[in-house]
């Protein structure tokens, strides 16, 4: 550490040359940790679920819903503990060009089952009270400058015609995979402006212990196999695992463009490194001189490199954690819960030592092999 | 008078690990800008090329997408009748009701993924209808059988879809008798059967959407019009080709904006990396300068003479970056329009338009990294350089 103050003063030499390098490092680091965060969050988006939550879907497809006389009979099954359904409700506010999620959800069923949801008793209440009530995510409130007991109209894409509800309840999620961009009403409401009563997109089933859930999905697919809409039931994870896959490479991509920005930027410093390394031969002749030794030569480039790599890992890394943190970004709905993650920080971190190896290692090996009486012949 | 363009290229091949790297920074920047750009041109591209502007596609009022549309048989018969529909060669007017729907497919690769596939259910005219349509292999689908045609981009990515085989959905095996074409469009990632098959295993009496040929492609609004107000159905009327632009803009407009935002801002990086280059460049040949000053060269020449050898230095690395890109060309991807939420697979699109608009870039990214070095030697003191 001695010597810390000879690596400065060699790096505030090209004070230019220093920041711009630093900086590049840094943009490369926010670019990676923003990509990598966007693989991470359709992981945990795929990760996310209850291990005493399955979901039954239309074997047909998702896109056709149940008998709504399903509840009952799933409800009387052994092993299922609480049973509610929900339903894909196609809306538009405005132009639409905000697009958000709707649900019609039975309430107090949906409510128990889902504890992540947190919503306050009073709200709670007035949504279980009044048939066209909704509650709405918190984001979603603040995005619409909405307020409680305001009316919104929503046009009906599946279900049409103008359909209003009253806000009556905000909700915060308790885990931030659960999406906050969301308005949820009630299915009775649907079913009285549809004048039908009896179809639900999707139940959702609590179980009473986790290690039966294949056994109980099998239990619920026998159940309906041979009626004229069969079942599919897995686990809510395997739900949610469904739509992450429908993103199809996008992992695959991210991570290509992730390397491809890191190993940009590794030219850029490594060039960086090496113009100062050469101007300086002299210099490090002259200290060679003095009685610094070769490791101890390799060792100041070294120290350098990776004082330019990691202030901007530092600045890059971090910028990005607080960045989406303190913009609560979620890509319009896209990707809820966006949180640079300590894994990809730590990889950041990784890869901002990796670029000091890489960018430094030729110029110290240089500066530690250099023989003095040549270089010294050129000082003037 | 100008300094001769040879000046640069020898000072250039002077220090060439130092240019390699620049130009090789600025050509990776180049590579993912055209790659990203690629995929979201060839997205576009399928769906541009699904509709047609012959076409109208009908579906109910308010609904967004196919899916989310439900007509009845009575608005079929009256847009049959109606007079802007073109007549096919054996009399029949021109019109395709159909059957929309969604059904999940394990893909081959991994069979635990599956994909929502589209199932369309069409008239016999369908295939006249859809002019890009065309049957490659096998015969079309028979009235009346449990019988279906795949779209070719469908056949590698999932198992059962051979010619021959048997696919398993709604409960009801299909046997698949052959497999069509579309121009590279939204169809190939499609299934189609017969409407009337797929009605009763699907979503009961109703139909998703109708498409019809209009005699005159001219009068599109005219019968946009009469269609939507005509008292009897309430439907809404696109033209195919508009609708299919439109399915194609939520993805396809995320896709631009990321590309524009990751490579803007790995650019500002390998600019930062050129700046570098460039004031080492112009440091380390400031006696060359002076004498080129003393010589009677004009500051604005060297100037000139800087930038471009930083223009030409990005510029190689701009043609590294489209041979770079060049490769992934036709490469096959599949992802979920969100606007439809099915599956399509489309191909890498890198047309010659997309690799100039790369190479304008990277020179674009040199005379910005060049400016304030070029700048900086066209202001070299001539007597102490030249000390």
């Amino acid at each position: 550490m001695r010597y810390l103050p000879l690596v400065l003063a060699n790096l505030g030499r090209h004070k230019r040359r220093t920041f711009l390098t630093t900086a590049s490092v840094a943009l490369a680091l926010f670019l990676f940790a923003s990509l990598r965060t966007v693989v991470t969050t359709i992981a945990a988006g795929a990760q996310f679920g209850s291990a005493r939550r399955l979901v039954a879907t239309n074997a047909t497809g998702i896109v056709f819903p149940l008998p709504l006389a399903y509840a009952g009979r799933l409800r009387a099954l052994p092993g299922v503990q609480a049973v509610s359904w929900a339903n894909w409700f196609g809306g538009r506010y405005g132009d639409g060009k905000r697009f958000f999620a709707t649900f019609a959800v039975d309430p107090a069923s949906y409510l128990d089952m889902y504890p992540e949801i947190v919503l306050p008793a009073d709200q709670r209440d007035a949504f279980l009270r009044e048939r066209s009530a909704a509650i709405v995510g918190r984001r979603l409130l603040d995005v619409f400058g909405w307020h409680l007991g305001q009316d919104v109209t929503l046009q009906g894409t599946i279900f049409s015609g103008d359909w209003t509800f009253t806000i009556r309840g905000v909700y915060t999620p308790s885990d931030p995979v659960i999406n906050d961009d969301m308005l949820i009403f009630r299915h009775d409401y649907l079913d009285e402006r549809m004048n039908r009563a009896g179809f639900a997109g999707w139940y959702i089933l609590r179980i009473d212990d986790p290690n039966n859930a294949a056994g109980i999905a099998k239990l619920v697919d026998d159940q309906f196999r041979n009626s004229s809409a069969p079942t599919k039931t897995g686990t809510e994870q395997a739900f949610n695992a469904s739509f992450a896959t429908m993103w199809g490479n996008v992992s695959l991509l991210m991570n290509t463009i992730g390397m491809a920005v890191v190993f940009a930027i590794l030219l850029v410093t490594a060039n960086a490194m090496m113009m100062s390394a050469r101007e300086r031969t002299g210099e490090v002749a002259v200290l060679k001189t003095i009685g610094f030794s070769d490791w101890r030569l390799f060792g100041l480039v070294m120290l350098e490199a990776g004082l330019i790599t990691l202030t901007g890992a530092v600045l890059g890394l971090g910028g990005a954690k607080l960045l989406y943190r303190a913009t609560n970004f979620n890509a319009a709905g896209f990707l809820p819960g966006f949180d640079v993650d300590g894994t990809t920080l730590a990889v950041g971190g990784a890869i901002a030592l990796l670029l000091m190896l890489a960018s430094g290692l030729v110029p110290a090996v240089r500066a530690a092999r250099l023989p003095v009486v040549q270089a010294l012949r050129h000082v003037e | 008078m100008k300094i001769p363009l040879v000046y640069n290229v020898r000072s250039v091949l002077q220090r060439p690990v130092s240019t390699a790297l620049t130009a090789l920074g600025i050509a990776l920047v180049v590579a993912v800008f055209i790659g990203m750009l690629a995929l979201a041109s060839g997205f576009r591209t399928a769906l541009v090329r699904t509709g047609s502007d012959r076409n109208v596609l009908v579906l109910r009022r308010g609904a967004d997408s196919e899916l989310s549309s439900g007509l009845s048989r009575e608005t079929a018969s009256i847009l049959a009748a109606s007079p802007h529909v073109a007549t096919g060669a054996d009399g029949h007017p021109l019109v395709s009701p159909e059957v929309y729907v969604l059904i999940p497919l394990p893909k081959i690769f991994d069979t635990t993924q599956v994909a929502n596939v589209v199932a369309r259910g069409v008239s016999d005219q369908a295939w006249t209808v859809r002019s890009n349509v065309r049957v490659v292999a096998g015969r079309k689908p028979e009235s009346g059988r449990s019988e279906i045609c795949v779209g070719q981009r469908i056949v590698a990515r999932f198992p059962r879809t051979g010619i021959g085989e048997t696919l398993r959905f709604a409960g009801r095996d299909w046997s698949v008798v052959c497999h069509f074409a579309a121009g590279g469009s939204a169809f190939e990632s499609e299934i189609w059967g017969e409407n009337e098959q797929f009605m009763p295993v699907f979503r009961g009496q109703v139909f998703q959407s109708i498409t019809m040929r209009l005699s005159d492609p001219g009068a599109f609004a005219e019968v946009k019009r009469a269609l939507e107000t005509d008292k009897r159905m309430t439907v809404d009327v696109h033209r195919e080709s508009d609708f299919y632009v439109q399915q194609s803009q939520l993805l396809g407009r995320l896709l631009r904006v990321l590309a524009f935002l990751i490579t803007g801002i790995m650019a500002i990086g390998a600019v930062f990396g050129a700046v570098n280059t460039m004031y080492a460049a112009v440091a380390s040949r400031a006696p060359e300068i002076g004498v080129l000053l003393t010589l009677g060269f004009h500051p604005r020449s060297v100037l000139a003479s800087f930038l471009l050898e930083s223009a030409i230095i990005a510029a190689a690395g701009g043609a590294a970056g489209c041979l770079f890109a060049l490769p992934i060309n036709g490469i096959v991807t599949s992802t979920t329009n969100w606007a439809s939420f099915s599956e399509i697979a489309f191909s890498f699109r890198v047309t010659p338009g997309l690799l100039l608009a790369g190479l304008v870039f990277a020179v674009v990214m040199g005379v910005l990294g060049g400016f304030f070095p070029a700048r900086r030697a066209a202001r070299v003191p001539v007597v102490q350089a030249i000390r």
